[in-house]
Formats: structure tokens, C-alpha cells, sequence
């Protein structure tokens, strides 16, 4: 069998060459998927087997099942995909324009502004009681501006005759460094108990989804995704080098900007609504990459799905295995991403 | 036809100028070289002829048009340049590496198209890499890699093709191998091919015409047999040699003096020349 097959129409006006191991891999990941939703779906304080779960998806439960399953828990898991796919699909597009596997937006400092934005807004519109003067709702524009922010500041700061990508990675990891400063300051400076509920949520958590949550993050996602795939090629490009890119025509520093408003994009949303869940940014593209390779056509909808599966099985064990407490998802993936993280190092070293 | 020419172009890196007001013509439909000494800006008149840098003054004609107000993929469509020690990604094949060189005929839904297919498959040929175009363009050796990089600047179905150093890190067979193909490149499809080259003989063999480049500007220019001689290469690169016919092509070969064992205790004298 032939590894590729080229999908033509109106006379190859549209045309692509699919990897056929590539879109084995997807259909197994997207079945991994299904199978981590239905679990998720049924375990908590009431479990169901996976099969009764299913079928209370379609409407054959009882309404307390279905209160438990659709009301409870299917904005929790919805979100926790939707900001694993988000995490993933920025922490791939870094990578591409920093021409580095260890690049993510936790390294460059994304996260982190959009963490003191949210300290910073708990902050600020608190009253004595320690209740909200504005609605929660605001919280996640207030992350994405903190994104957008330091992703500005990253562009400016490592701009010289252009942008060059390790000038990016040097700038970013001192924006990283500041804006960890900043949150622990404005934290300290805060009264305690809305540092106990900031600190919560930098560490990243999905706790208190909801479906307006959903119906925010889930059109935002989605767009974000489809310009993304319209950006694939200049991805592919960029990963060559700056010469060759330039070299075939690429406006490299115009797509670089786009790229990083869109990684910002990514992150200022699934930041905004879980907080700075760690390390999936980097883990995800990677696995991906070791899979499919780093043909983006291939690494980008994988890495959406390993990233949803990420946080949503952090999710998952993190509110069902040490009840009654939760456990942030946000630390479950730092335990599996920090030792990875430092494999990925160990490696470089040797190679 | 596509023509390269260059109207007193000045290159420079921040202030300090490379080269000072250049005019060249690069033949059409010919190997021509580039020679000089390490730092004497040949690479960088390469890459400023590909748009990777831009002039300081002066201006580069791509058929008669000045390059930088030609539209990028316009140039991509008609000059491709192979830079030096390009690196790729983990993980990307010789297949999805070769696609890429039809960037500047892609739009993001017609991303391969017979015509893209067919000029794909045809690189691959020629370079004759057909065979491992599915392997990992990490996992192949020196020479296979350069011919890999070579099939994408091929893929791009230029009429002019630059390259820097094409056979740099590449032992000898491999350095063979590769000028080999953009020799036959040349006489088959009839592509004008630049390089930069340090290996002075191999330039003498595969070039119809060189360039040398000394002190910001072009020491010489000509066929390697109407200009290689000891007097150049003193100037050029500070050295002191015979110049002989190739006993294979008859083509220019310069044979240094300095120092090295010596066979039968004779050396022949050593002809002291000053540069012009």
C-alpha cells in the first residue's frame, strides 16, 4: 500500500497529499479521546461504567443521571479539551518559530502575564468582604490582555533588524522570570485568602466550568483553529530556517507576528478560563512529533488531541482519586511534565 | 531568460562595508563560481543576489526589473537559493522536506497539485533520491542530505539556482557526487547555476566562468583557463603556487607550495610572484 494519497478537486484548485500513517494515528487518538471522555464523563462521588455513561449521553438516563453527567460534568470536560487542544496547538506554533523542541509559551512568559493579569484583577476588583466588584466574567480578558501584554513586550524586546528566534527565547525567559516575580509581589501584597484562590488558579484548574464558559472558549477555539490550518504551510516554512523560508518567498517576519498573535491567542483563552495549567504546551507537540514527525499538516491536529487528553485525564484523576479534596489539574501535569521536561534536557545535552 | 546582474551594489554588515560598488553580469545558462578567501564577502554576494540581504545601496536586476520591487514569490518562482548548512527539523521526511519547495506555488487549499506532484517526483529523480524519499532526512548521510536539499531548491522549478558552499562538511566522494549533479543540471535543463566554492580546482573543472573576489570588490572575473594563474591566486588568497592543466580535464590546477615531505630529495624551486 502506498504510504500517501493525494485528495484532488476542481481540477487540483484544491489539493493535498495525506500521510496515510499520519491519519492512522488520528483515528487512534480520537477513539483515546472518546474513551477518556465517556470515563471522565462517568467517575466522581456517582460513577457509571462507560457504557451506561454513553447511553445517558443519549438521553437514556434517569434525570438525575443525566443532571450529573450533562449539567456537572460535561462543562468541566468540555473546557478541559478545549483548553488542552488550545495549550497544544500554541505550544506547536511556538515551537515552529523558535526552531526549538524545548520552545512553549510557559518558557516565554505568555503564561505567565496572563497569571499576573488574574492576580492583579483579583486584586483590584475585590472589596473588603473579599467578594468580586465585577463579574467573574471579566476575568478571562483580563488574562488575555496579561498575554497580550507580555507577548508584545517579547515582540519589542527582541526585535533588531527582525526577530530573530533566539533573541526570542533569551527575552522570553526573562519575561518568564518577571512575571513569576510579579505574581508572587502582588499576591503577597494581597489580603491571604485571595492568595490561597489566585495561587489555585495559577496553577491551573477547571474547577467551576460552566456552560457559558463553554459557550465562550468553544467558538474562540475553533476560529483560532481553523487560521491556524490556514497558517500550516507558513509553519512548515518556518521550521526550515529563516534563509530558506525567505528563500521560497515567505514573508517571514509578517507570518512570524501573526503567528505569535495567534499562539497568544491560544494561550490568553485557555489561560483565562484554567488558569496556567503547566507544561502541556510542551509536552503535547513533542509526543506528536515523535509520532508523526514535524510536518505541521500532521503535528498540529494530533497535538490537539494528546493536549485534550492531557488535561482532561489530569482533570479527571484530580477530582476523583483523593475525594473529597480536588487536586488542580495544573499539578498533574506539571508532575508528568517537569520530569519530561528535564528528559527533553538530558537528551539535548547528549546530542 | 532570466538574467542576474548587479548595478553598483554595496553590501554591508551594520557599518562596515563587504563589497563597494559591484557591477556583475552572471551568465545566462552557465555554471559560474565564486572564489575568494574566508571573509572576502562572497557568501554574502550570494545571499544579497537572493534577497536574503539587502544592499546597502545600489540595486540587483532579476531580467531587467529591480529585484526588490519584484514581489517575493514572483523571485521564489524564478531564482532558488540553497544556503549554507541548512538544518531541518527532527523528524521530517525527504518527501515532506521536497514538497516545501513548491511554497511560492501553493495557495492553502491547493497545496499539491499534479503539476506539484510531477515537479516533485521529478526532483527527486534527478537527484536520485526517489528511492529514500521516504526516509528521515535526519537519518541520511552527508551527501544524501545536501542532494535532499538540493531536490527541494529543485522543486521550486527555477531557471536560475544559487548555492552556498554546496559541499562544505562533505568528503570527497560526496563533494564529487554533488557537483557532479549540478553539472549535469546544468547541461540537461539548461539552469544557470551560482556557487560559492573553496575548493579552487574542483571550482576550475565545474565552472565556465568564476568570479574572484578580493578587498570589497572583483579581483577577477573570466573562464577559469583565461584567468587562473599563479599571479590570481597570490593576490586572491596571499598564496604561492604553480598553476597546471588537470591531468584529467586539462582544466586549471593549482598546486601550492609551502611545506611537506619531499620524494626523491628534490623540490622544485619555489617561483616567488607579486601580486598585482
Amino acid at each position: 500500500m502506498r504510504k500517501y494519497k493525494s485528495i484532488r478537486a476542481f481540477r487540483d484548485q484544491i489539493s493535498f497529499l495525506i500521510d496515510r500513517k499520519a491519519f492512522k494515528y488520528h483515528v487512534l487518538f480520537f477513539f483515546f479521546l472518546g474513551l477518556v471522555f465517556l470515563l471522565s464523563a462517568g467517575m466522581g462521588e456517582q460513577s457509571f461504567s462507560p457504557w451506561k455513561t454513553f447511553n445517558i449521553l443519549l438521553g437514556n438516563g434517569s434525570n438525575f443521571e443525566s443532571m450529573v453527567v450533562e449539567s456537572f460534568r460535561m462543562p468541566r470536560i468540555l473546557i478541559s479539551i478545549l483548553v488542552g487542544i488550545g495549550l497544544a496547538v500554541a505550544g506547536a506554533i511556538m515551537q515552529a518559530i523558535l526552531r526549538n523542541p524545548l520552545a512553549s509559551p510557559d518558557v516565554t512568559g505568555i503564561t505567565g502575564g496572563a497569571s499576573v493579569a488574574v492576580v492583579l484583577f483579583l486584586a483590584i476588583f475585590s472589596n473588603e468582604s473579599n467578594a468580586l466588584t465585577v463579574s467573574v466574567h471579566w476575568m478571562p480578558l483580563a488574562a488575555f490582555i496579561g498575554a497580550t501584554i507580555v507577548a508584545i513586550c517579547l515582540y519589542l524586546l527582541s526585535w533588531k533588524n527582525g526577530l530573530s528566534p533566539f533573541r526570542l527565547v533569551l527575552v522570553g525567559i526573562g519575561l518568564w522570570a518577571l512575571t513569576k516575580a510579579l505574581t508572587n509581589l502582588f499576591m503577597i501584597l494581597g489580603p491571604i485568602h485571595q492568595a490561597a484562590q489566585a495561587n489555585v488558579w495559577i496553577t491551573g484548574s477547571v474547577y467551576g466550568a460552566n456552560w457559558s464558559n463553554v459557550q465562550i472558549l468553544a467558538p474562540i477555539t475553533v476560529l483560532l483553529l481553523l487560521i491556524t490550518l490556514i497558517m500550516t504551510r507558513h509553519l512548515n516554512i518556518q521550521e526550515l530556517g529563516e534563509d530558506i523560508a525567505l528563500g521560497v518567498g515567505a514573508r517571514i517576519e509578517r507570518q512570524r507576528l501573526g503567528l505569535l498573535i495567534l499562539c497568544t491567542a491560544f494561550i490568553g483563552s485557555a489561560v483565562a478560563f484554567a488558569g496556567g495549567v503547566g507544561f502541556v504546551g510542551l509536552m503535547a507537540p513533542h509526543i506528536a512529533r515523535k509520532l508523526v514527525g514535524s510536518s505541521f499538516g500532521n503535528l498540529l491536529p494530533l497535538s490537539a488531541m494528546i493536549g485534550a487528553i492531557l488535561v482532561l485525564l489530569a482533570d479527571t484523576i484530580g477530582r476523583t482519586v483523593f475525594l473529597p479534596i480536588e487536586v488542580p489539574a495544573g499539578v498533574f501535569t506539571a508532575v508528568i511534565g517537569a520530569p519530561y521536561f528535564i528528559y527533553l534536557l538530558y537528551r539535548q545535552r547528549n546530542a | 531568460m532570466h538574467v542576474l546582474e548587479t548595478q553598483n551594489l554595496t553590501l554591508s554588515y551594520g557599518e562596515q562595508i563587504i563589497l563597494d560598488q559591484l557591477n556583475l553580469t552572471i551568465p545566462y545558462g552557465k555554471i559560474t563560481v565564486l572564489i575568494g578567501s574566508n571573509g572576502c564577502g562572497k557568501s554574502t554576494l550570494l545571499r544579497s543576489m537572493a534577497r536574503l540581504l539587502k544592499p546597502l545601496s545600489g540595486s540587483i536586476l532579476l531580467d531587467g526589473k529591480m529585484m526588490s520591487k519584484l514581489p517575493t514569490k514572483e523571485i521564489a518562482q524564478k531564482l532558488a537559493i540553497l544556503p549554507q548548512g541548512p538544518v531541518s527539523p527532527e523528524g521530517l521526511t525527504v518527501l515532506q522536506l521536497v514538497k516545501q519547495g513548491r511554497y511560492p506555488y501553493q495557495k492553502w487549499f491547493k497545496q499539491w497539485s499534479s503539476k506539484d506532484e510531477a515537479i516533485v517526483h521529478h526532483a527527486l529523480q534527478s537527484t536520485g533520491m526517489t528511492e529514500l524519499s521516504d526516509r528521515l532526512v535526519d537519518s541520511l548521510s552527508g551527501g544524501q542530505r545536501q542532494r535532499a536539499w538540493i531536490a527541494m531548491t529543485l522543486a521550486q522549478d527555477t531557471d536560475t539556482i544559487l548555492l552556498d558552499e554546496p559541499t562544505t562538511y562533505l568528503d570527497l566522494t560526496h563533494q564529487i557526487e554533488v557537483l557532479d549533479l549540478l553539472f549535469e543540471l546544468n547541461e540537461k535543463d539548461n539552469r544557470t547555476v551560482v556557487m560559492v566554492l573553496h575548493d579552487i580546482n574542483l571550482a576550475c573543472r565545474y565552472a565556465h566562468y568564476m568570479i574572484a573576489v578580493k578587498d570589497k570588490a572583483v579581483y577577477a572575473q573570466g573562464k577559469p583557463e583565461d584567468i587562473i594563474n599563479s599571479e590570481l591566486v597570490k593576490g586572491v588568497f596571499n598564496l604561492d603556487c604553480i598553476v597546471v592543466p588537470d591531468p584529467v580535464f586539462e582544466t586549471p590546477m593549482c598546486v601550492p607550495y609551502g611545506k611537506g615531505r619531499v620524494m626523491n630529495g628534490v623540490k622544485k624551486d619555489v617561483v616567488h610572484v607579486h601580486s598585482r
